[in-house]
């Protein structure tokens, strides 16, 4: 079973569920993999320590023009659907812009002089840490500065399987990162706060959500801070609240010491050991 | 000038402390380019004068009656997005990434290429002067390129009705959204945590930064949840030349603020956030 944790705002405790998720499942003797997919700030490693197994680079084609053989035709900069081609026909002026490049192989397919070869970029790397006999963290690390996230999260999601149960700490937003990451997974769970930018942001995942046809839960953190209204928008919508999180400094400041509140407090181990009962109960329901 | 406000981490109150920076002169021009998950204007209900719309990309559809399912397009798509399912050749349109290398290389003409355009741009009036906020659609490609079209619709407003100061509230992360929200502007606000998370997630975004010639300062919120952390980071941003301009203590005025559509300035004026907010953005607009 593979379980996305998301939120469309950023900070509501994806990484604090996810990887205390983890370690109760994971200490429980569980054979599962998590895999931290928020490629741009990956903090999971912070709360999971374990031993380096292997690491691969996840790599992009971009072009590189041979100015002795390009006839200036324009044909590649036509083709190329992500203006990473700059070409100034008339003066013989042609350059890549790598950060615009997709890698789609659309200018050397264009090219009928052979003036387009191709060579590797570094989009980021995946590291994979055994954590237990059964468990392993998976860390999809994009490389600062490059265009996307997407491909090293892919290549991160691939390298997961095999595992009974697979988490996915989710990047925030909505957009094509998140996508890519719920895609894969059997069920959502949705993390929000109990204010008016996470409900806002709430609303927007679960609708996403709902058009892509997954089966989602919400767990709210950080209750008491802010209003009730996220608890009546998920009666109204009839959306399984799958656990209550209040804020509490004492939590704030074992998270913010890289520490787990599950390894911290016996009685939040077993409240975790609920919120996977909960999610495999939502998720058989949800296959009825 | 131009005041971005970013945090490589979400959550850790960039957007409430930049609807107070909006909200302490009568006339400025606020930009919401956290378009993947815009919240602003739920605080400021501004008025839509102008909507447009924008293209994020393209998505590849075959048209059945024409296909022969030769699987030439299987064979160039390089995003995995076309596969051969039991002699059926099928387009996921989520993996799609629109390059329109399949359209071209299909010797039928059975694929097209149809617009994601779904996405906005809205600009208007709200109590403090003129905002412009992005929305992009959920699933949709987060180039930056819309980041870009609310900035230079917040520069035309500011010029046409002689603002002088435009607010930008950036997108988490260190992607594209984020490089398109700081090129060029005047002042870089990051803003952090005292987590291990947050001082992570503040080199990497430190690294991005530093490829600018901006000036950069950063803001630690909710210092007091971790004094020691928060010491740890300003050690940091010492040992890297980046001045800390504010440490603000955690207070539920923040949340209290949003909770009734205000920024913390509207709100509670007199409080010691608010005063140390008031502080920090004369240092910004006269430091230039």
């Amino acid at each position: 079973m593979k379980i996305a944790i998301a939120s469309g705002k950023g900070g509501t405790g994806k990484t604090f569920i996810s990887t205390n998720l983890f370690n109760t499942l994971q200490k429980a003797g569980k054979k599962i993999n998590i895999v931290d997919c928020d490629a741009e700030e990956p903090n999971d490693r912070e709360f999971i320590s374990g031993i380096l197994q292997d690491t691969f680079k996840v790599l992009q084609k971009v072009p590189v023009i041979d100015q002795n053989k390009c006839t200036f035709c324009g044909k590649c900069n036509e083709y190329c659907n992500y203006n990473a081609i700059f070409f100034l026909g008339e003066q013989h002026v042609i350059r890549v812009i790598e950060d615009q490049c997709h890698g789609c192989g659309a200018c050397s397919f264009a090219c009928e002089f052979g003036a387009i070869i191709e060579k590797d970029d570094l989009q980021g790397t995946v590291a994979q840490y055994k954590i237990s006999n059964n468990s392993s963290l998976i860390e999809a690390r994009m490389k600062v500065g490059v265009h996307s996230p997407v491909p090293t999260i892919k290549a991160a999601i691939k390298a997961a399987s095999g595992a009974d149960f697979i988490l996915f700490d989710s990047p925030p937003g909505t957009s094509c990162p998140f996508i890519q990451t719920v895609v894969t997974s059997d069920y959502v769970v949705l993390v929000t706060e109990p204010t008016p930018f996470g409900l806002s942001d709430l609303k927007q995942s679960v609708e996403t959500l709902k058009s892509l046809g997954k089966p989602c839960g919400v767990v709210v953190n950080r209750a008491g801070l802010g209003n009730n209204e996220v608890f009546s928008y998920l009666e109204n919508k009839n959306l399984s609240l799958l656990m209550t999180i209040p804020f509490d400094r004492d939590i704030a400041s074992i998270y913010s010491k890289g520490e787990l509140l599950t390894n911290a407090d016996m009685e939040w181990e077993q409240k975790f050991n609920q919120l996977f009962t909960s999610i495999t109960i939502e998720y058989g329901n949800s296959r009825n | 000038m131009e005041i971005a406000v970013i945090s490589g981490k979400g959550g850790t109150g960039k957007s409430s402390i930049t609807a107070a920076f909006a909200t302490m002169q009568s006339n400025i021009v606020l930009a919401d380019c956290d378009v993947d998950a815009a919240n602003q204007y739920i605080l400021f209900a501004p008025t839509q004068d102008e909507e447009e719309i924008y293209i994020s990309g393209f998505k590849a559809i075959i048209d059945k009656t024409l296909c022969t399912n030769c699987g030439v397009c299987v064979d160039f798509c390089r995003f995995d997005a076309i596969f051969d399912i039991g002699g059926e050749v099928e387009i996921d349109q989520i993996s799609c990434d629109g390059c329109k290398l399949c359209s071209r290389v299909c010797p039928e003409e059975a694929i097209s290429m149809v617009k994601e355009d779904k996405s906005r741009m809205y600009s208007g009036n709200f109590r403090n002067g003129k905002m412009v906020y992005g929305r992009l659609a959920p699933g949709e490609e987060n180039s930056g390129r819309l980041v870009n079209l609310v900035r230079s619709k917040a520069k035309e407003i500011a010029k046409a009705n002689n603002i002088e100061t435009i607010i930008l509230d950036g997108p988490p992360g260190i992607g594209c959204p984020v490089i398109s929200t700081i090129t060029g502007v005047d002042q870089v606000v990051i803003v952090t945590e005292p987590t291990l998370s947050g001082l992570h997630d503040l080199k990497r975004t430190l690294e991005i930064t530093s490829k600018f010639k901006n000036k950069t300062s950063v803001i630690i919120n909710k210092f007091d949840l971790n004094s020691e952390m928060a010491a740890a980071i300003e050690d940091y941003c010492h040992s890297q030349a980046i001045s800390v301009i504010a440490k603000l203590p955690f207070d539920k005025v923040v949340v209290d603020a949003m909770v009734n559509c205000k920024s913390v300035i509207e709100f509670a004026s007199e409080s010691l956030i608010a005063n140390l907010l008031i502080e920090v953005y004369q240092k910004l607009i006269t430091d230039n």
